[in-house]
């Protein structure tokens, strides 16, 4: 019984903990602005990213040479984009606000895909330009 | 025996074991996570100590049980005085430090206590050993409370620095995951095989690579609102 009581609160605390941390990791980014060169790329329009672009723009983060310093966030936000989505399909009949906050969440997680997309292609410029002024 | 994940999980734990105890002593914010360090240092001390236990007597030895069970219980009680210290750096203005200290003695007295009672009344001859397993069941869940109370104290003090957010955050995963993977070996000790196994040394290795990712990117002044970060109906009480 108490075994049972110990499981049962361990993981609604863990997922409660979990999502905060993740939550954390996307606030950082989320006060970034998208550069026009990247809502060109991926399409977007305005400030706002389309919780559907993820995989797309999942996809174009890989092309990318590695920054170095964002594999794990990527990690990270990309398990929280899982049970984000995992969440709405569950949700979408029995409780709506459910849905639309983690559809909210969902169009988060893409959004600090761009942003990170964003920081790598500048990151791959500075790289370009270095070795053109090294040659 | 251990396979190659097992060996590449202890290698980056006490990989980003070090680097969290290099980073602090390097940076001049070294006394403010004292505690932190000092579990972190413990932490690569009893990695080092368990594979070297672990390589003489083997991974079936009594040897190896009882060095990780009573290490990981007194890791477990070290990393009580590093919530202690995220208390009283949430509590820091109002002064109720020492509060916190006896709180937390007391708790910690409570559940030695509770887990001897526990296992007193069971018929085995090996008290010691079921003590020790007890007790780190019940540590790591006390462990999940006053994490989860400090969490609640930070959404409703509205403590905004970045770092502090994500240690205390990082701590509670680390404990919660552990005190489920306890309970669940004790409801279903057939899912240890295959899935339970790897919780604790995951967790493990999770709670040094989370500290050290924030003490590298997280500057000590960089700020963030509890309300983006806490769930919807803590972020809704937080503004009522």
């Amino acid at each position: 019984m108490i075994a049972a009581l110990i499981c049962v609160i361990s993981v609604a605390v863990f997922l409660q903990f979990f999502v905060s941390y993740s939550r954390s990791i996307i606030a950082a980014y989320r006060k970034s602005d998208l550069s026009e060169q990247v809502r060109e790329v991926v399409g977007i329009e305005g400030q706002n990213v389309s919780s559907d672009q993820f995989g797309q723009l999942v996809q174009l983060i890989r092309l990318c040479p590695q920054k170095g310093d964002d594999q794990t966030d990527l990690k990270v936000v990309g398990v929280y984009y899982w049970m984000m989505s995992a969440l709405r399909s569950a949700a979408r009949t029995l409780a709506p606000r459910v849905t639309s906050w983690a559809e909210r969440e969902r169009a988060d997680c893409a959004y600090f895909v761009a942003v990170a997309l964003d920081r790598r292609i500048a990151h791959s410029r500075d790289l370009l330009a270095q070795q053109m002024s090294n040659s | 025996m251990l396979g190659p994940f097992d060996y590449a999980l202890i290698v980056l734990g006490l990989m980003a074991e070090v680097y969290v105890v290099v980073c602090l002593c390097a940076s001049k914010k070294h006394f403010l996570y004292l505690s932190l360090n000092i579990y972190m240092l413990a932490a690569a001390g009893v990695t080092v100590a368990q594979v070297v236990v672990l390589q003489h007597f083997g991974v079936a030895s009594p040897v190896y049980a009882y060095m990780y069970y009573y290490t990981d219980a007194l890791l477990t009680i070290s990393l009580f005085f590093v919530i202690m210290s995220f208390y009283q750096q949430v509590f820091r203005q109002m002064g109720v430090g020492r509060y916190v200290r006896w709180a937390s003695f007391f708790l910690l007295s409570a559940t030695a206590l509770f887990s001897y009672l526990v296992v007193r009344q069971m018929p085995s001859h090996n008290l010691t050993s079921r003590f020790v397993v007890e007790m780190s069941q019940n540590l790591y869940f006390v462990g999940v409370v006053l994490t989860y109370l400090l969490w609640g104290a930070v959404v409703k003090l509205r403590e905004t620095r970045t770092r502090l957010i994500q240690l205390v955050l990082a701590l509670g995963i680390f404990f919660s995951a552990d005190a489920a993977c306890y309970a669940l070996r004790n409801l279903f000790p057939g899912l240890e095989a295959n899935f339970l196994k790897w919780v604790p040394p995951l967790a493990g290795t999770f709670l040094p690579l989370a500290w050290a990712y924030t003490f590298t990117k997280i500057s000590e002044d960089a700020r963030l609102e509890t309300a983006r970060v806490a769930l919807p109906r803590i972020a809704a009480h937080q503004h009522s």
